[in-house]
């Protein structure tokens, strides 16, 4: 589609001796929602801040629609973006109406609209209230709310989910599916939490600053090629004595099989006629995201331990 | 200009939301009449006092009174919204960091400015009933417009504080401090100069000392048109420097304008 809504290229932020992002390079295209996963202090909210222009790169450029976010003439474009920011305290003394409506002031948006965004999170019937007495998954409704104001071309939010029941985590993605209809590019910045995957395009891994993987999930999955999960039942015992089954035979009574060997070993289950019930699990998102930190962390000791052998042998010489 | 005046109609609301609009205008309303009627009970009599007397009083309390509100209104402004994170969100709106303090000096400041007129005005208004007197409404003009600078400098400066401070409670820390060294400290230092110098400061020299302090200034715009008597300390040398009123007031408005502009550079360049 068009041109990208945002790009990084080769982007590097320090901050004093702390390396918060280096060279990352993304292109977000539009209407694509973009997952962007790593643990605290990966560097999720500094790559947000650029895109945001809160932050300018030491190294690199960010585009976002077509303009640096930093400078002067990213002024209209800012109206067109939505930021949901972690753990944000809204101005608690005023109701959830009219903190959303100084925000759409600020937007250039009427009352109107912001009462029909509060709405549409669920929250209408609280919106006289004052936000102190607000729940914390109401306080983050109405965040999102905010994040929605303007019918943003670009939305970028840090843990949209959080405190946020199954009912309303639903009805999040669906606004998220709806507004990725609509052209809205997402990034979606979170810890890895179940449900997420079908409403994301691609993924971004970070760790430490650094890409550790970028791409759908399903190349993602096959890159990290991990085994899937098979559980048969029935078979009496079958499992066990299989001279076949019993390399990928786990502890919980599962196979875990690699996926070129997937239909070998499902044939060979589904010829034995006591076999009941069969079940079949790829790897989730979960398992591919602790797969590449685990591989970034095994890559980091072997490095060291290059490292250490190097100074040994200097030691030694 | 519409963001300016969005952010400003906030903290104006804020300000009423707050009672501090009520609260502010009470004390001072109080405070000016009580002066205005009982400032002579000490002297024995009770009943309404000169004019230059009770000026004389209310400046000497306003000029602690004044920073101390405009402080405590506005030192939290900035350190309170990233605390809470919505300055960082503030930011990513199209709204300039100017404009965001632009917007946060009207409202607050409008509340200050018309907490003084409603407050200082209700008892000029009583006097002038009483008198009759256009002498009244022109001293207390002065003293209204030179309060409402005065609060407006303190504003400016609380703002400083918010934004180079990074924690709430230590930006109230450090404005009490400020209001310490103004009202109190700064005045006590001129007058050691004065006492312990040998040769003694020359008037000229005292009266641009007392120029690097809005409260100084406060205090010679008021009290310059009173007769001396009515004033003591390190004021009454520097009360007979040839400087006008109007010509204070400038210098009282540039010490509004000066921190503003010094927030503004530090807001620029603040990290988020």
């Amino acid at each position: 589609m068009n041109t990208p809504v945002v790009v990084l290229e080769n982007v590097s932020k320090h901050y004093k001796d702390l390396t918060a992002l280096s060279a990352i390079n993304l292109e977000l295209a539009q209407g694509e929602v973009l997952g962007l996963f790593g643990h605290n202090g990966a560097g999720k909210t500094t790559m947000m801040k650029l895109i945001l222009g809160v932050i300018a790169a030491d190294v690199g450029d960010v585009t976002v629609m077509g303009v640096k976010p930093n400078d002067k003439s990213a002024w209209h474009m800012r109206a067109k973006m939505g930021y949901l920011p972690e753990n944000v305290m809204f101005y608690e003394q005023l109701t959830g109406l009219e903190v959303l409506s100084y925000f759409a002031r600020l937007k250039g948006q009427s009352q109107t609209h912001a009462k029909a965004l509060l709405e549409q999170v669920g929250i209408a019937h609280a919106m006289k209230r004052a936000v102190k007495t607000y729940s914390k998954g109401m306080r983050q409704r109405l965040g999102l709310a905010q994040a929605f104001l303007g019918e943003p071309k670009l939305l970028l939010l840090d843990e949209p989910t959080v405190g946020l029941d199954p009912s309303a985590t639903a009805e999040f993605y669906q606004s998220v599916d709806q507004l990725k209809t609509q052209g809205t590019s997402v990034v979606l910045c979170s810890h890895v939490l179940p449900g997420v995957e079908q409403h994301i395009d691609r993924a971004m891994i970070i760790s430490g600053g650094k890409t550790l993987a970028l791409g759908t999930i399903a190349e993602l999955r096959a890159q990290a090629n991990l085994p899937i999960k098979i559980k048969p039942q029935g078979l009496n015992g079958a499992l066990t004595n299989d001279a076949l089954l019993t390399p990928y035979l786990d502890a919980s009574g599962s196979l875990q099989v690699p996926a070129q060997e997937k239909l070998r070993i499902l044939r060979h289950l589904l010829a034995d006629d006591s076999l009941s019930d069969i079940n079949l699990e790829s790897a989730n998102l979960e398992q591919v995201y602790q797969y590449y930190l685990a591989q970034a962390a095994d890559n980091k000791t072997a490095q060291m331990t290059t490292n250490s052998t190097t100074e040994h042998s200097k030691a030694g010489a | 200009m519409r963001e300016i005046i969005t952010v400003a109609n906030k903290e104006f609301h804020d300000g009423l939301r707050n009672r501090w609009l009520i609260s502010i205008t009470l004390i001072f309303a109080v405070l000016s009449v009580g002066l205005t009627y009982f400032g002579a009970a000490a002297s024995g009599t009770v009943g309404m006092t000169s004019l230059s007397t009770t000026i004389a009083s209310l400046a000497s309390l306003a000029v602690f009174l004044i920073p101390l509100i405009a402080l405590l209104l506005s030192y939290d402004s900035f350190v309170g919204e990233q605390e809470g994170g919505t300055l960082l969100l503030l930011l990513t709106y199209p709204l300039s960091k100017n404009q965001l303090l632009l917007g946060k000096f009207f409202g607050q400041g409008g509340i200050i400015a018309l907490a003084t007129l409603l407050g200082f005005g209700a008892s000029a208004l009583l006097l002038f009933m009483q008198h009759n007197d256009v002498a009244i409404l022109q001293t207390f003009a002065y003293f209204i417009i030179s309060a409402t600078l005065l609060g407006l400098s303190f504003t400016a400066i609380a703002y400083i504080i918010s934004l180079v401070v990074s924690e709430k409670s230590k930006a109230a820390g450090v404005a009490l401090l400020t209001w310490f060294f103004f009202a109190l400290v700064f005045d006590l230092a001129l007058l050691a100069l004065l006492v312990g110098t040998d040769s003694g400061l020359s008037q000229t020299t005292l009266t641009q000392l007392m120029m690097l302090n809005p409260a100084d200034i406060f205090r010679l715009v008021n009290l310059a048109g009173l007769d001396s008597s009515d004033v003591n300390g390190a004021l009454a040398v520097a009360i007979n420097a040839n400087l006008t009123q109007v010509q204070l007031l400038a210098i009282l408005f540039a010490w509004v304008m000066a921190p503003l502009a010094i927030a503004s550079v530090i807001f620029k360049h603040k990290k988020l």
